[in-house]
């Protein structure tokens, strides 16, 4: 089977509108924000550009690793659309390539005063905690924790996508590369265990409280990208197909992802709930201060405008069966969670270096604009490049017949 | 309490058994039900059956035990036995949460098994009529509601025009009911 995706003008349009504004934004806030004598004003340039940089690896990231996990379990239902989760996960190394660059440039030209407001951790002297710590957060194990992670994140974005690609040509009925797919699957899922569900969330977000930690913490992260990643595959797999392609996927395909919104957005809540509550129960004050100025501090609205969006409306909403089979609902839904917990990592990331100086304007919602753009703009060039149908995946047949 | 009487076919495949169960259905029968060795995907579709309610009613379970548990933990806290615990307010939700899961998680499993049960006329003790042994092993069983109307001889030839291996017409009980097997005479048409 063969079936190209055109890029129509109308999205190439949007998607480079979308960085322009992005562009524009950075450019305003680097003669605003980078170059004020403020120094919240500078904090916030480089929060923000963190915040989203770091949020859009990590979304990337969540393509791959299901790539990963439904190759290991023979998962025939998103071979229909598998083109969709390996075109974001070819373009790893773009998002991955931005959060380095953004990271390693805080840790090693951001300074104000002698000291790091992002990561403190830079400059440990005469902070005991920190200094004890300093064996493992401090800029050399920083950069080679975060350039080796991105690398091989990168490595098996292309990986996936070649190995697939490899089997369209592959002669009928061979199935040397799709148990290849199985070990290269076995052998991500080790690199995703020892990256993003623990050190890259240690480092890249939980490390701007570097003083505050919590062993639930990258668990927490993953569960908020996963979500969100599978929420991006949704939107493209709607979007192809009111297009006219993926004519392969049906209501059935559309429940399937539905059930993976609904079913870890309350998995999101119960381990956003298990952090706070033990925390919220030992009540010690070096672990409640990281909630405390979140609940009842400044941030206290997207504190609870983030339960309410990740967990409120996704368990209202997508619990019903037909909910989950219908395209609008599924859209707005899938809308709604790459929004929510995108302020779920505004509110992890934002109290450290800002306090109460946060601000959601011009410049957080115009590099936000700017990201969805470049997401847009990547992974339609990936996904127009080849067939948006995989050939000789043994479990074609399966994916077609498939009944959620 | 009804006691009816069905006109049963027997097929060894798959592929016999759904174009079957289309003719049945095509010419007007009533297809009591299809009795399969293991799950076959797709028949509840073949079959016409409608989509199933169990979902709300596990809804209505969940919600129950919710208020359950929040209301009864709110009055003894507060209002019967208020106590201490670590400085925390007597109303403090997030200590009952936890609870207010897991009762929630109770009542929807435990309401949702009961009526699964009910729906399917199944329970401990009670008797449902086994149309063949080996519908269990490896024979599919189609059952089809006769009414005395209807003609035995026609509904068996027509059976065994679909592809059946074996037909036979059987009176048995069509609900379910607590009792013996054995009662032979209850067999009996009048």
């Amino acid at each position: 089977m063969n079936e190209r995706f055109e890029i129509s003008p109308r999205l190439r349009n949007t998607s480079l509108a979308l960085i322009a504004v992005g562009i524009i934004a950075l450019v305003a806030g680097l003669f605003n924000l980078k170059l004020s004598h403020d120094h919240v004003d500078q904090t916030r340039f480089w929060i923000v550009l963190l915040h989203n940089s770091v949020f859009f690896a990590m979304v990337t990231v969540a393509s791959i690793f299901i790539l990963a996990a439904t190759s290991l379990a023979q998962g025939g239902w998103i071979v229909a659309y598998r083109r969709v989760p390996e075109a974001i996960g070819a373009n790893m190394w773009l998002f991955g390539g931005i959060a380095v660059v953004v990271l390693l440039s805080i840790v090693y030209f951001f300074q104000i005063d002698g000291h790091n407001p992002i990561f403190h951790w830079v400059h440990p002297d005469g902070d005991t905690i920190l200094e004890g710590k300093k064996a493992f957060l401090n800029p050399t194990m920083f950069t080679a924790f975060t350039v080796i992670t991105v690398a091989l994140w990168s490595y098996f974005g292309f990986k996936f996508r070649a190995i697939s690609l490899a089997q369209d040509l592959a002669p009928k009925g061979k199935t040397k590369l799709y148990f290849y797919n199985m070990k290269v699957a076995a052998l991500f899922l080790v690199v995703f265990c020892l990256t993003m569900m623990s050190t890259t969330p240690w480092l890249w977000v939980m490390s701007i409280d570097a003083h505050w930690y919590s062993t639930l913490f990258s668990w927490y992260n993953f569960a908020s990208s996963f979500v969100s990643g599978m929420a991006m595959i949704m939107l493209w797999v709607v979007y192809l197909k009111n297009q006219g392609n993926l004519k392969i996927v049906n209501k059935e395909h559309i429940h399937d992802l539905g059930k993976f919104l609904f079913a870890f957005s309350v998995f999101w809540t119960y381990l956003w709930f298990s952090q706070f509550m033990l925390i919220w129960y030992a009540n010690i004050p070096e672990e409640t201060t990281y909630f405390k100025v979140r609940m009842q501090g400044p941030y206290s609205i997207i504190f609870y405008a983030n339960f309410i969006i990740n967990f409120i409306m996704p368990i209202l909403i997508l619990m019903a069966r037909p909910s989950k089979r219908n395209y609008f609902t599924v859209t707005f839904m899938a809308m709604i969670i790459v929004f929510g917990h995108w302020l779920d990592f505004f509110q992890m990331e934002m109290p450290g270096p800002l306090g109460a100086h946060w601000h959601l304007g011009w410049y957080e919602i115009g590099i936000f604009t700017g990201f969805i753009g470049l997401f847009i703009f990547a992974v339609s060039k990936s996904l127009a490049k080849h067939s948006l149908v995989t050939s000789n995946n043994p479990l074609l047949k399966e994916t077609i017949i498939h009944q959620s | 309490m009804a006691i009816k009487k069905f006109a049963v076919a027997c097929y060894d495949d798959e592929a016999v058994l759904f174009p079957a169960i289309d003719k049945v259905r095509n010419s007007g029968y009533k297809l009591h039900d299809v009795y399969t060795p293991f799950p076959v995907h797709g028949l509840d579709q073949a079959m016409g059956l409608k989509e199933t309610d169990l979902h709300i009613a596990g809804f209505i379970y969940g919600i129950t035990g919710t208020s359950t548990a929040v209301g009864f933990m709110s009055w003894i806290f507060t209002k019967d036995w208020p106590i201490n615990f670590g400085g925390k307010p007597h109303f403090s939700l997030p200590a009952f949460i936890p609870i207010t899961f897991e009762l929630t998680v109770l009542f929807a499993a435990v309401g949702m098994v009961l009526t699964f049960c009910y729906l399917n006329q199944i329970m401990p003790g009670v008797k449902k009529h086994v149309f063949h042994p080996r519908q269990t092993d490896d024979t599919f069983v189609v059952a089809i509601e006769l009414s005395e109307h209807t003609s035995e001889a026609e509904v068996l030839e027509f059976l065994k025009s679909t592809g059946a291996n074996e037909t036979n017409v059987q009176v048995a009980e069509s609900e379910w009911w607590y009792g013996r097997f054995d009662k032979k005479e209850a067999y009996e048409l009048s």
